[in-house]
């Protein structure tokens, strides 16, 4: 039988259940035959955390309420559930810790979680916890709880993946019952029930733990077992392939030269394709041997509102990304007319392609009206936008367009004749009706 | 030739490389919570890596990553500001430990929640005082493409030759925008070997030999006891009030960081000889300041420019560099030039002087006209 602990006192105040519970857990360990190379006893803040040093397992001593999560990690990672892997969290750690302990319960990690529960904070002067019960007094509830604490084992039962779950209280020799819960696969916990004889004992003169207990309403009993159940199993692929796909390399097909980079702003509103016809240009663009970015902006609700991309095509290695006075700006609708407006503003020259709904804020570039809304509809005036843009200023090859749109799943369902014939129906400033524009 | 290096490009984004780089370098595991702009990174992450853990809030995400780096794993993570503040005692607590890990820091515009869709360099001065006590936090940040798929594996690297957490700093534009990039010629990334103590003598998990950091050992080996402890500690792993041997521990892990070790040294320094100003940017920025440095040389003018890549602790060779100059400008896309600061403290130094401004990128116009003025 191997000890677990060392021959050196327990760091604990005498009659402090801390001790009971360091010395049932060897003993528990024990029965299972346990050695204490396979054991990982993961604690935190609080008095019970500085049981770490009289343990000849494996140690790992963590920050206050974290115990579970840091446990959880070593657990998932071992991934194997022959090495046991013990929480030790007071009651103050608990409250922190809660989503951790709900979480760990809900994944069914492998671990056994043994809360040390003396209804205070020991270590900082006896304050109340979440788990402090009605009526129990501490220095600073010297009239008692004014509310009943947590029932964890009733919250960690209610989650499903648990395995076991028991309340038992830190007296005498509760080593089977510890046993019981270790030998457990997936996620057990038990909630030991004391009475800090520094704070909860003069403050309570006389009073019992087993009064304490029946008088919250608490129950020691066993709340969970759900027997042999599965471990938990990490998840470890090994069939993993590389992100880059050199099989989707973009081929030149259309040398083309510019002799100074083009930015293009495309702006209309989300679902409307803005990002798609975006990436239409850019891929058009290296296909026409040029270096291409292309960047989108959105709100958070990526659904709703304005979407906005800036498309870089160059010559030359393309190093600012940014778009503050782009050579060709199009505007789909509304949304996108109020996200470019400053921008539109500022330009100092080149070309504002704009749906006829709209009307073009003040500007040095040449404004281009066209019905992209009206003709090719809301959700492809993007695509519309983008073919006139091209078909009437040339900047890249149309092929090269054509290529790229072409070897996407959407054309199939895309009628590019009638398109054309809807882009070539001559548009003037004339048919422009004033009375239905946005300003 | 040429023909053949365009005909390999692909679409790809600065995430997409930093994800491969980290697979390749032996990352074993991504724990991690969504948050705009990171996203990428996670589900990339998802794809690429051995094992995946989608934790449920970014306490939890260190706190596992910590567990999963006491076994001897390599954890990986990337959150922006309001995920980072969260982990924030836990990259203490892994410090404290001496655990190797990756965070990748994504920057957006704060303060708080600010605009999750904008870029920002705005977190250094953070990271600057992240460890409590003052102690250095490795940071290293990334200012290409190529850096997106070298600096990665050179801060695990870094993470594990220190024993330490390491952060890698980036931003929404740097790792969300699509590019044509080849991936034919980048240098080959292979897997970090790691090495555990493998002595038959009593392990002790902070005592140290010829060098300032101690051999690591996996928790749970059948060999030898392991302690990991937050606390202050001794060479043990024991907590300890304020023992000599504890104390000694603890600068200990101030001196490691400071050893700049050229292997952990990254930065790109384009001199010009008879250049009397130097430009200094680092991560976003650096692009639009090699175009305005282009440009600037295009007409006629002098100018060097240094790229700083390892950040924190600041390298003193970036001082030697700086001080062969009558003229700095340091160029970063935040309100008050925390990294200049972070060189020059508050009051500054006439010789130096800063390009900043938040919620855009900083052009290369305004990069030149800092040059260029007297």
């Amino acid at each position: 039988m191997k000890n677990f602990l060392t021959d050196a006192p327990l760091p604990f105040c005498k009659g402090c259940g801390h001790n009971h519970i360091a010395a049932n857990t060897e003993k528990a360990l024990q029965l299972l035959d346990y050695d204490p190379m396979n054991v990982v006893l993961v604690t935190d803040i609080g008095c019970h955390g500085i049981i770490d040093k009289s343990f000849l397992t494996h140690t790992v001593h963590g920050l206050h309420g974290r115990s579970v999560a840091l446990a959880t990690g070593v657990s998932a990672a071992l991934n194997n559930p022959d090495k046991k892997v013990i929480v030790f969290i007071g009651d103050g750690g608990a409250t922190i810790g809660m989503q951790h302990l709900i979480d760990a319960a809900h994944n069914g990690f492998n671990m056994t979680v043994v809360i040390h529960n003396n209804f205070l904070y020991g270590m900082t002067g006896g304050q109340p916890s979440e788990f402090t019960p009605f009526g129990f007094k501490t220095p600073y509830l010297p009239d008692g709880g004014k509310k009943t604490g947590y029932d964890i084992c009733k919250l960690i039962s209610a989650v499903d993946g648990v395995s076991y779950v028991s309340r038992l209280e830190g007296i005498s020799d509760f080593s089977k019952e510890l046993a019981e819960a270790f030998s457990r696969k997936g996620f057990s916990l038990v909630e030991v029930m004391e009475i800090c004889p520094s704070y909860g004992v003069k403050a309570n003169p006389g009073m019992k733990l087993s009064k304490v207990v029946e008088s919250a309403g608490l129950k020691i009993e066993k709340f969970v077992d759900r027997g042999e159940t599965e471990a938990y199993q990490t998840t470890v692929k090994t069939d993993l392939k590389s992100l880059f796909h050199e099989e989707d390399a973009i081929k030149t097909l259309f040398p083309t030269q510019l002799e100074k980079p083009i930015r293009m702003m495309l702006c209309g509103s989300a679902g409307e394709g803005v990002q798609a016809a975006a990436e239409f240009l850019l891929k058009a663009g290296i296909t026409s041997g040029l270096n291409g970015t292309k960047k989108g902006s959105y709100p958070v609700t990526v659904g709703v509102g304005f979407s906005a991309a800036e498309v870089i095509l160059s010559s030359e290695e393309i190093l600012y990304t940014g778009s503050p006075n782009p050579d060709v700006m199009c505007v789909t609708s509304a949304d996108g007319l109020e996200y470019a407006r400053k921008t539109i503003a500022n330009m100092k020259g080149g070309k504002l392609f704009i749906d006829s709904s709209l009307t073009a804020p003040e500007t040095k570039a040449e404004v281009i009206y066209f019905p992209f809304r009206e003709r090719g509809g809301a959700k492809n005036s993007s695509l519309y936008m983008i073919f006139y843009f091209l078909k009437t200023t040339g900047m890249i090859p149309m092929d090269a367009l054509l290529h790229v749109f072409g070897e996407n799943k959407i054309a199939k369902k895309f009628d590019l004749p009638k398109m054309f014939e809807l882009l070539n129906e001559p548009y003037t400033a004339a048919m422009r009706d004033e009375t239905k524009t946005i300003a | 030739m040429m023909v053949a290096d365009k005909d390999s490009r692909l679409i790809m984004d600065g995430s997409e490389l930093i994800i491969e780089s980290v697979a390749r370098a032996g990352a074993d595991v991504f724990i991690g919570y969504p948050i705009t702009p990171a996203n990428l990174l996670y589900s990339y992450s998802q794809e690429r890596l051995p094992s995946f853990f989608a934790a449920p809030d970014e306490i939890s995400t260190l706190q596992w990553m910590c567990g999963y780096a006491t076994t001897g794993k390599f954890p990986v993570t990337a959150s922006s500001f309001p995920g980072f503040a969260l982990m924030l005692e836990s990259i203490n607590m892994a410090y404290m430990m001496e655990l190797p890990m990756l965070i990748i820091l994504v920057q957006r515009l704060g303060p708080a929640t600010g605009t999750a869709t904008c870029g920002a360099q705005g977190d250094l001065a953070l990271l600057q005082g992240a460890i409590s006590g003052g102690f250095p936090l490795p940071v290293v940040s990334i200012s290409s493409m190529k850096d997106c798929w070298e600096m990665p594996a050179k801060a695990m690297k870094m993470a594990i030759d220190l024993r330490t957490p390491v952060v890698l700093l980036t931003s929404k534009e740097e790792i969300m925008t699509l590019s044509s990039f080849s991936v034919k010629n980048l240098p080959e990334i292979k897997k970090i070997e790691r090495t555990f103590y493998n002595s038959t003598e009593t392990y002790m998990p902070y005592k140290t030999g010829t060098t300032l950091v101690p051999e690591f050992l996996p928790v749970a080996n059948t060999e030898h006891q392991v302690r990991f402890t937050a606390s202050t500690h001794d060479q043990k792993g024991i907590i300890q009030n304020t023992s000599k041997e504890a104390i000694d521990n603890t600068k200990r892990l101030e001196y490691k960081h400071r050893q700049n070790k050229s292997e952990h040294l990254f930065y790109d320094y384009d001199e010009q000889s008879g250049a009397d100003t130097l430009v200094v940017s680092y991560g976003i920025t650096s692009a639009a300041c090699r175009e305005a440095v282009n440009a600037v040389r295009a007409d006629g003018h002098k100018v060097s420019m240094l790229i700083v890549k390892t950040m924190l602790p600041v390298p003193p060779v970036y001082f030697e560099i700086m001080d062969k100059y009558k003229k700095v400008v340091i160029a970063e896309e935040n309100l008050t030039g925390q990294f200049k600061n972070i060189l020059f403290g508050e009051r500054g130094n006439k010789n130096v002087s800063g390009v900043n401004g938040i919620a855009e990128m900083i052009t290369p116009a305004r990069i030149a006209e800092a040059i260029l003025s007297k």
